[in-house]
């Protein structure tokens, strides 16, 4: 049961992986923690002389002290806008108040006045959903001027633009999902909902303004002058309008009010999964630096993670004879039991089969399914098409989709692909998506990309008659190699929110168990498959 | 031997006592006010009687409701400790008329001794020294001046009707004396309406030294002398046994003249001679004159029973019961020396406010002989003296003996409270003290050195933090992010002041402080911390007040934003009790007008009357106490109307 590590750490190549890792690593981390310190630093001093704490002090003073917290979208709008927003102006993760684990959704303000461009909307939706997918209470730390003009297109009107934030804390508050919200600084138009919208807000003394128009704007509608706090300050929404429940002294005492309110949920997780008592992987994470290959190209036993990622690193494998290219198995991480369903090697139809067999068990027992993505996809070729392999994937897919259970996707590899699909990709809602900094994510290989573009290509040359040199055919191939090797690399993903972040290998084991213990805070509903296609 | 006794008392006496008492088969009665319904005299006791409310007025004051309960649980004898009714002569009738034994001397000899002028008088005629002095109705300028050379300069001019230093002059020689005496008669006249004046000795560098005695009634012995100079406000602080640069001879003369004190009004169990030294001129064994004398056993009895070995409790028990006195004068000698120190739940910085507070924590070294009333967890009360223990030591010489002391103070650990602590410390370490140079002026001379705070290492500061925080086992997962720590703050305050810090917490073993201008680092090694490099010392968290237990006990307020809130909005026009207390006297009435610095009420605590004064020009808009009311800290007294109000 236990497993036995095959790795050499004082080989070339475990060495040479390391250094690869740890240089992916750094550049990752250079992103994140720019990202981190959101704007400049004049506008960050700005801010401080206000009296107001930066809006990272301000999640942590919320949460308890020493909270773990899981961000989300750490480094989401990445080298978008021209760099204009880091961390997409606004701080998501998951933490701990008064024990509970919560989700903080925290506006940085010295980010273009915390203004929401789209990708600022689409992590803020994204920290909804987890919110309502895993019941975590909901703490919104207000700090914005609103929609971000020069963007309002996608900002404002779509399905999944700013109206989803406020219709979002409706369907939550109506599932008995605490929303609570902290007027911090501004809060105006459309932003004026959010504290609005909520079960218990708390706003800050001549800081925290609410209001659906702002001074200006209401000078140029109805000539009428106002000050902001006049407008919509806090003496104003806790004393006259009701807009706002709590009148705080400053960012701290509002962030007190915050805890005490959370205090006040009367808030228990459900039993769902027999916990057992947490115990160390026999191998250390740190090694998985070491053992993960640097070229995605590089097989490795996937088990090699697995040790290093599970109790006692022991693994309960299911199947083991059958459909080897799929890992599938039982352990816990940090006492809690989950399915593990991991690639080694491409999908055939035999592993699909068991992919699917493995998600109906755990599914059945209520255990939640851990998905380690290293695919290049399925099994191509006429033996497989005519034996059905899309009927089979199709199985897989489906079980994949339907399951109830929590599931929690990591990319420790390639994600390409239809691969993507049956090993819980984004599209399949897992609970969370994370990324290691060495993964690749699109839809086939740069280089088949490129492939089957010259291909189609040269047969039209031709046909027509002409000739079409090897040097003629690199070179048409190049920009599709450079387009996919910078579309597929996790930073541009992460940019665009296709991962909830990525993370250092050597925390993954964290990470998990704190998206584990999170999801675990709903219910796991039962579940009813989709039609297996036989 | 008694069967059964009752200790009409409580604290560290009432459980000194039935040690003793237990050790010797003998079974304990405690009695217990409201507020000691749990106290560790209470926990002690073989039976325990309630009798009354906390006030000691309603409770250890209230002698028929003790004298019942000792005739109900069938005690044949009451203890009364010192304090409360030790000498109440009354009481002492009362409880033999109601056939039990009081284990103390005569009502006779208690009030021999309770008329201060009387019992002098008494001490002449016994041949015991006094204070030389006239004290004649006659007033006549050169009579005076006759006697002032008699008694010997310097001298003190005293207003018979005085008090308060009016009337009071210090004549240094013969020739400054008659414009002294004109003065000294004229603000006589001025406060008292009455000019007449005494002359007594000026004892220029006075010690308090006093000598144990013990009768039987007819004989009594000395258990040699005790040495309380160190003293704050009449206060005893740290005494000892036996006095610095004391001879066999001046030992003798004052054990003698005690003992002729006690023999004169037949004085039976223990008492306590107290004499003043003029110690000017070192020591002498004509230098001593009588004071008072003590008709019960003192606090500070246990240095006396380190050095000779006797324990005054059995002996009280004993000559109680009717047996001889155990020893015979040249059966005691002296072993090696003494000394205690008296720890209390005091504000040192505000003046030595009486505080109060539920011990979280607390205890002494193994060394240390620790006679306390109080255990971790109980709470010192604003009802009773807020001592916490005596912290007592022996050694073989006195160098070792202080030593000895010095060691047991910085091993105490008192957390949920403020103490004296450090006061001690400082005094123990004090050089003069040392050397035995002491005086009953060396405290209030040297008052600044003694009390003054000494600077808090950051570690110190982050240790508190962590505390604090709860950060000291920190949660699992703690410090867990994926790229940057984050940064929480807490603040802290001492002294009026308050202290932003901020942490970073890397790993549940690992953090990150930021104090002042400095970073702090407190890392967890084999489940101990190491803060800046140091072994973290003890830490004890009390509600809002953490103390880390270095230098004595470091206190830090924790400000909780949302308290500190509350108390933004608190009334400016409040006059609040500073401390807990009993209010004397309210002389605010509503719709008075008041100027700054009127009294507007009076708080008694600790033996010390509080002026609490108008802090601004106004209007009283209420008063929301009465005299006679105990009040807590922060309790509103007084209410003035707003500024725009008035």
């Amino acid at each position: 049961m236990k497993l036995t590590s095959q790795a050499l750490p004082s080989s070339d190549a475990y060495k040479a992986n390391e250094m690869a890792h740890l240089k992916a690593l750094s550049e990752v981390r250079e992103a994140a923690e720019a990202a981190a310190l959101g704007g400049g630093e004049k506008s960050r001093a700005r801010h401080e002389s206000r009296g107001k704490m930066l809006p990272r002090e301000r999640v942590a003073n919320l949460l308890d002290p020493g909270s773990p917290f899981l961000e989300i979208g750490a480094t989401a709008a990445h080298g978008l806008y021209g760099g204009a927003a880091p961390c997409a102006g606004v701080i998501a993760g998951i933490g701990r108040v008064q024990g509970h684990e919560v989700m903080v959704v925290c506006n940085d303000a010295t980010v273009k006045g915390g203004t929401y461009y789209p990708m600022t909307v689409k992590k803020h939706l994204r920290a909804q959903e987890i919110a309502e997918a895993n019941h975590l209470s909901c703490i919104y730390l207000v700090d914005s001027g609103g929609a971000n003009l020069p963007n309002q297109d996608e900002v404002f009107p779509d399905r999944d633009h700013f109206g989803a934030i406020f219709y979002n804390q409706a369907r939550m508050s109506a599932k008995g999902i605490a929303q609570i919200a902290v007027v911090m600084g501004s809060c105006t138009a459309g932003g004026a909902y959010v504290p609005a919208m909520s079960d218990v807000t708390i706003i800050v003394k001549e800081q925290g303004t609410i209001f659906l128009a702002g001074p200006p704007l209401v000078k140029a509608a109805t000539g009428e002058v106002v000050s902001a706090e006049d407008l919509g300050g806090g003496d104003v929404h806790t004393r006259l309008s009701g807009v706002a429940d709590y009148l705080a002294e400053d960012d701290a005492h509002a962030l007190a009010l915050a805890r005490r309110a959370v205090g006040h949920l009367n808030k228990t997780k459900p039993a769902t999964v027999d916990w057992a008592s947490p115990e160390e992987p026999a191998y250390d994470p740190d090694e998985m630096l070491g053992v993960v290959p640097a070229d995605l190209r590089t097989p490795y036993d996937i088990r090699e993670v697995i040790m290093r990622l599970v109790d006692g690193s022991r693994f309960d494998e299911f199947k083991p004879r059958f459909g080897e290219t799929l890992v599938t198995g039982f352990a816990h991480v940090k006492g809690c039991p989950i399915g593990i369903i991991a690639n080694n090697g491409v999908l055939f139809s035999e592993a699909a089969q068991k992919g699917a067999h493995f998600v109906e068990l755990c599914s059945q027992r209520n255990i939640p399914l851990v998905f380690l993505q290293n695919i290049t996809g399925f099994m191509v070729g006429r033996k497989y098409e005519n034996e059905g392999i899309a009927r089979h994937g199709a199985k897989m897919v489906t079980a994949v989709a339907t399951t109830n259970v929590p599931k929690i996707t990591m990319l420790v590899g390639g994600s390409f692909g239809a691969g993507n699909y049956g090993m819980s990709g984004r599209a399949y809602r897992p609970r969370f998506l994370w990324s290691w900094p060495n993964s690749r994510i699109s839809v086939m290989g740069g280089a088949q990309a490129a492939g089957v573009l010259a291909t189609v290509k040269r047969d039209a040359i031709e046909r027509a008659g002409d000739t079409w040199t090897e040097e003629e055919e690199t070179a048409f191939k190049q920009p599709t190699i450079d387009m996919f090797e910078e579309q597929s690399h996790p930073l541009y993903a992460s940019a665009r929110l296709w991962d909830d972040g990525i993370i250092d290998p050597r925390k993954s084991r964290d990470v998990l168990y704190l998206s584990l213990t999170a999801s675990l805070n709903a219910p796991i509903e039962p579940t009813k498959f989709g039609l297996f296609r036989m | 031997m008694f069967d059964t006794i009752l200790i009409a008392n409580r604290g560290e006496i009432a459980c000194r006592v039935m040690e003793t008492a237990q050790a010797m088969g003998v079974r304990c009665v405690a009695v217990y006010s409201d507020a000691d319904a749990g106290a560790k005299h209470v926990a002690m006791a073989d039976a325990a009687v309630h009798i009354g409310g906390s006030a000691p007025a309603e409770s250890y004051l209230k002698g028929d409701v003790i004298i019942q309960a000792a005739l109900d649980s069938g005690a044949q004898a009451i203890h009364p400790g010192y304090g409360f009714l030790s000498e109440n002569p009354d009481f002492v009738e009362a409880v033999e008329a109601a056939g039990l034994v009081f284990v103390g001397p005569s009502a006779k000899a208690i009030r021999a001794m309770g008329l201060k002028d009387a019992a002098k008088a008494l001490m002449v005629e016994a041949g015991v020294p006094v204070v030389p002095g006239y004290h004649g109705a006659d007033q006549d300028d050169a009579l005076l001046a006759r006697e002032a050379e008699k008694i010997g300069y310097p001298v003190l001019i005293k207003a018979v009707a005085g008090g308060g230093g009016k009337g009071m002059r210090l004549v240094e020689k013969a020739g400054s004396f008659q414009e002294a005496l004109d003065s000294a008669r004229s603000e006589a006249k001025t406060a008292f309406g009455n000019s007449d004046v005494l002359v007594e000795k000026f004892v220029t560098k006075p010690r308090h030294i006093e000598v144990q005695v013990f009768g039987d009634g007819t004989h009594a012995v000395h258990l040699f002398e005790r040495d309380c100079s160190l003293q704050r406000r009449h206060q005893k602080v740290i005494e000892e046994a036996p006095a610095p640069g004391m001879t066999e001879a001046m030992r003798s003369a004052m054990g003698e003249a005690a003992v002729r004190a006690a023999e004169a009004i037949g004085y039976a169990g223990a008492g306590t001679v107290e004499f003043i030294v003029d110690s000017s001129g070192g020591l002498s064994a004509d230098g001593f004159f009588f004071m008072e004398m003590n008709t019960r056993l003192q606090v500070e009895h246990p240095v006396t029973e380190l050095v000779t070995g006797v324990d005054l409790v059995e002996w009280q028990l004993r000559v109680a019961a009717g047996e001889a006195l155990p020893k015979q004068q040249d059966e005691l000698t002296i072993e090696g020396h003494a000394f205690e120190a008296r720890l209390y739940a005091e504000d040192v910085p505000k003046g030595f406010l009486p505080a109060t507070g539920t011990l979280t924590h607390l205890s002494f070294t193994p060394q240390t002989r620790a006679d306390s009333g109080v255990r971790a967890g109980d709470t010192i009360s604003p009802f009773y003296d807020p001592m916490i223990a005596k912290v007592i030591v022996h050694g073989p010489t006195r160098d070792v003996a202080l030593s000895r002391l010095r060691a047991a103070l910085k091993g105490c650990e008192v957390g949920g409270t403020v103490t004296n602590l450090a006061f001690l410390g400082a005094l123990a370490g004090h050089a003069g003290f040392a050397k035995g140079d002491v005086d009953t002026g060396l405290i209030a001379r040297d008052i600044d050195a003694l009390t003054a705070q000494p600077a808090v290492p950051g570690r110190h500061f982050a240790l508190a933090g962590m505390a604090a925080l709860g950060l000291l086992d920190p949660a699992a997962e703690a410090g867990f992010n994926l790229w940057r720590p984050l940064r929480r703050q807490v603040m802290l305050g001492r002294d009026g002041e308050e202290y932003l810090l901020k942490v970073r917490v890397l790993s549940e073993d690992v953090q990150l402080w930021t104090v002042g201008d400095s970073e702090v680092r407190a890392e967890r090694i084999g489940g101990r911390w190491k803060v800046d490099g140091h072994v973290a010392p003890t830490v004890s968290v009390a509600g809002d007040v953490v103390t880390v237990f270095d230098a004595y006990g470091i206190a830090f307020d924790v400000i909780d934003p949302l308290a500190k809130a509350a108390a933004a909005h608190g009334d400016g026009n409040i006059v609040e009790a500073p401390m807990p207390g009993l209010v004397r006297a309210i002389d605010a009435e509503v719709g008075q007008r008041v100027t700054k610095g009127d009294r507007l009420a009076v708080l008694e605590a600790m033996k010390m009357e509080h002026s609490l004064l108008a802090a601004r020009d106004g209007v009283v808009a209420e008063v929301l106490a009465q005299p006679g009311d105990q009040v807590e800290a922060g309790a509103a007294l007084v209410r003035l109307e707003a500024e725009a109000e008035a």
